[in-house]
């Protein structure tokens, strides 16, 4: 989330003439209103990550204590080691943002120009289930993916469940403890970090343009491609990042809903930093998650090609 | 030893033997041990994270005790780990009947709810030499050794605790990371067996850790624990190791053993607590499982069954102990004892239904609920207190070694 959450656009020093005028109280509003998120910043997000940096340059081990080194090869070890974890993270995130997006456009689409005065209702029921913990949602699909349950059955009897082994995202005729379990979890849990933004953006569209769009003879598939989802982009964008970005960090899911074969790397930093103290490469895994997803979001929003966000 | 003067004479002499001869006697190993990490962590500690033995000289400073003056008590706990009453789940009988006899106010938290992560989140303030705001705080043994080798538990006054003197098990008083029981005391102890679904398994028994790994009739069924004491001791039980004594060899076989049935998929899952659902509805038939647990889920569903493996079973106990800095280590003292008194003991134990550490309980369990008393996985009979091992205590590097292995069977 970090990525998205640059300062706002304060007026830096180059701007402002270096010694204030007398009685320019005033020009001063803008930095003491900055001032509580500045300090957030640096207290939440600046220190933790100076100190976090020197923990993934360290070396030693949990008896003998770990001394700042400059020990780069924590990073060609974490990376070589779990390469694999990087890779399935990645890959289940972009996984459940597709589902995500596949599933909440329409959803979106419907609230924004169809609910008519239930949209509000509606609006609500996308936000009901964050009045829950995170953990108990994540444990409410091990009863809704249960081997017995009825969910199970019926996509067995369907065959479904053959296609899915097929593919290599279920196993023995069961959901959970299998990659789609892991991504039907994280799709449900970040799904409203979808559909808000999408929904702002398409809300704001002006249905004159639809109306313009039709007296211009286009077919509604036509007015979709070359107003609609052109317009909405920048919430399809903001969707895609707030779905993504968390999703590749998570870890509940894949824990409570996977075997061994689909922890992720939020799994394997929890793993090294609580239980084996290995503060170094866990801190190091974390820098290269940080990475990974800074240079995916980066080519992701040149291509997209949007400045604004929301 | 002037601490003992006040206990009755066998009890003192048993307790001195203990400390002076047994494994609690300081060999000069261990302080050679003690010293070298010493001098040398103190040069680390100038940068980056400070040595595990760091500790080891400062911890035995007498940190200064308020409960005289100050007769209040903060108490972390695992949750629904103390007896609550049946009609008001904020009455805590036995914890209410203690602050009206001793006078003193406690303020209970549930707030542990995982080993490591507790520790994670208190380790800046030990390290730092400051309060973590708590005077009594359960962990389970090997975490509680972690704290003790850091010099980050205070040593307990026998005086203050005659309850504890005289009622504690015997087979409790000289564990492996407390030797002589000087810095914790067993607030309950555990037992990792094997437990199954007889509805999920078709009737089929499960008997042993051998066939969770490789009975195919359980393939993508079974499943073991994220705690590589429990999951790794066990298997190692099976395999007709000691694991109370092992080798890194040894330790690597069993590993590879695990592997083998992860690899093809025999093995489901590796559970925190939450294989207890799973276990419920049978989408897991089969697995390691804390015994507490399991007295409880038979409450409810009579088709769940344990097993203690003919090879041995795995028991840690959780112990109670006061961090460095505590302020109110006398009261602390005392609510220790207090439940060290049979009868309390008893009503905890008749609540939580895990292992209880005190001498006497049953007869006063029995008074209670008759069942509960006869429940060898509550009252451990002479034949389960035979069966049961601790795990090997290792020193922090060894425990970064074996945790990453570990680690990556469970594909973490």
């Amino acid at each position: 989330m970090t990525a998205l959450a640059p300062p706002p656009p304060a007026a830096p020093e180059a701007d402002a003439p270096p010694p204030p005028p007398p009685g320019g109280r005033r020009k001063l509003t803008p930095y003491w209103l900055l001032l509580p998120a500045i300090l957030w910043l640096l207290v939440f997000f600046a220190v933790p990550m100076f100190f976090q940096a020197s923990t993934s340059v360290q070396s030693g081990s949990s008896g003998e204590g770990y001394e700042l080194t400059w020990h780069w090869a924590n990073y060609t070890d974490a990376m070589s080691e779990y390469a694999e974890h990087f890779g399935r993270s990645i890959m289940y995130a972009a996984a459940a943002t597709l589902l995500c997006l596949v599933i909440g456009y329409p959803l979106a689409y419907m609230i924004a120009f169809r609910a008519g005065r239930w949209r509000n209702v509606l609006l609500v029921m996308v936000i009901a289930p964050f009045f829950t913990s995170f953990l108990i949602r994540t444990l409410a699909w091990k009863h809704i993916l249960s081997d017995g349950g009825p969910l199970v059955g019926a996509l067995d009897a369907l065959h479904l469940l053959d296609v899915t082994a097929t593919l290599g995202m279920t196993e023995d005729d069961r959901l959970l403890a299998t990659p789609l379990a892991v991504i039907c979890g994280l799709t449900y849990n970040f799904l409203p970090f979808m559909i808000l933004p999408l929904y702002s953006s398409l809300e704001r569209i002006n249905p004159a343009l639809h109306e313009a769009a039709q007296d211009l003879y286009a077919k509604p598939a036509t007015v979709f491609r070359k107003v609609t989802f052109p317009l909405s982009l920048p919430g399809v964008v903001a969707g895609t990042l707030l779905t993504f970005i968390p999703a590749s960090g998570d870890y509940i899911n894949a824990k409570l809903l996977g075997s061994p074969g689909e922890q992720m790397i939020g799994n394997a930093i929890q793993r090294q930093f609580l239980n084996v103290r290995d503060y170094p490469t866990a801190a190091a895994m974390s820098f290269l998650l940080m990475a990974a997803i800074l240079i995916i979001v980066t080519v992701y929003i040149r291509r997209a090609g949007t400045e604004e966000l929301v | 030893m002037d601490v003992f003067d006040s206990l009755p004479e066998p009890i003192a002499k048993a307790w001195e033997r203990s400390l002076t001869g047994g494994k609690a006697a300081l060999s000069r190993r261990r302080l050679l041990a003690a010293t070298g990490a010493a001098a040398g962590g103190a040069a680390l500690a100038a940068c980056g994270i400070p040595a595990s033995d760091d500790g080891k000289k400062k911890g035995e400073s007498k940190d200064p005790d308020y409960s005289k003056k100050e007769k209040e008590l903060i108490f972390s706990n695992w949750t629904l780990y103390i007896d609550v009453d049946d009609k008001d789940e904020n009455k805590r009988p036995t914890l209410d009947r203690f602050q009206k006899e001793s006078g003193i106010k406690v303020k209970y938290n549930e707030d542990v709810n995982d080993n490591v992560e507790f520790f994670g989140k208190i380790r800046p303030q030990l390290e730092a030499g400051q309060s973590t705001g708590r005077d009594i705080i359960c962990f389970s043994d090997f975490m509680a050794g972690r704290l003790i080798r850091h010099g980050w538990a205070q040593r307990l006054d026998p005086k203050n605790m005659p309850n504890v003197v005289t009622n504690m098990e015997p087979r409790f008083r000289n564990a492996a990371h407390d030797p002589g029981r000087q810095y914790t005391v067993p607030w309950a102890g555990l037992a990792t067996v094997v437990a199954y679904n007889k509805k999920a398994t078709k009737g089929r028994k499960v008997t042993s850790v051998e066939q969770l790994l490789t009975d195919e009739s359980l393939k993508g069924k079974a499943a073991m624990l994220t705690e590589m004491q429990d999951t790794v001791g066990m298997t190692l039980l099976d395999m007709g190791k000691d694991c109370t004594k092992f080798t890194e060899d040894e330790f690597d076989a069993a590993v590879a053993r695990i592997q083998k049935a992860v690899d093809n998929k025999q093995l489901r899952r590796f559970t925190g607590n939450d294989y207890v659902e799973e276990l419920d509805k049978g989408d897991i038939a089969a697995c390691l499982a804390w015994a507490g647990d399991v007295v409880q889920m038979q409450f409810e569903n009579p088709d769940i069954e344990f097993v203690i493996p003919q090879k041995g079973y795995l028991y840690a106990t959780d112990d109670l102990l006061v961090p460095a800095k505590a302020r109110h280590k006398a009261n602390a003292e005392a609510l220790m004892d207090f439940y060290y008194d049979p009868k309390n003991a008893a009503e905890l134990a008749a609540w939580v239904n895990y292992i209880c550490p005190v001498a006497g309980a049953k007869e006063e369990l029995a008074k209670i609920d008759k069942e509960l008393a006869a429940d060898p996985l509550i009252i451990p009979d002479e034949k389960m207190i035979k069966a049961g091992r601790v795990f090997m205590e290792l020193d922090d590097d060894a425990e970064t070694t074996y945790e990453d292995k570990f680690s990556k069977v469970i594909g973490a």
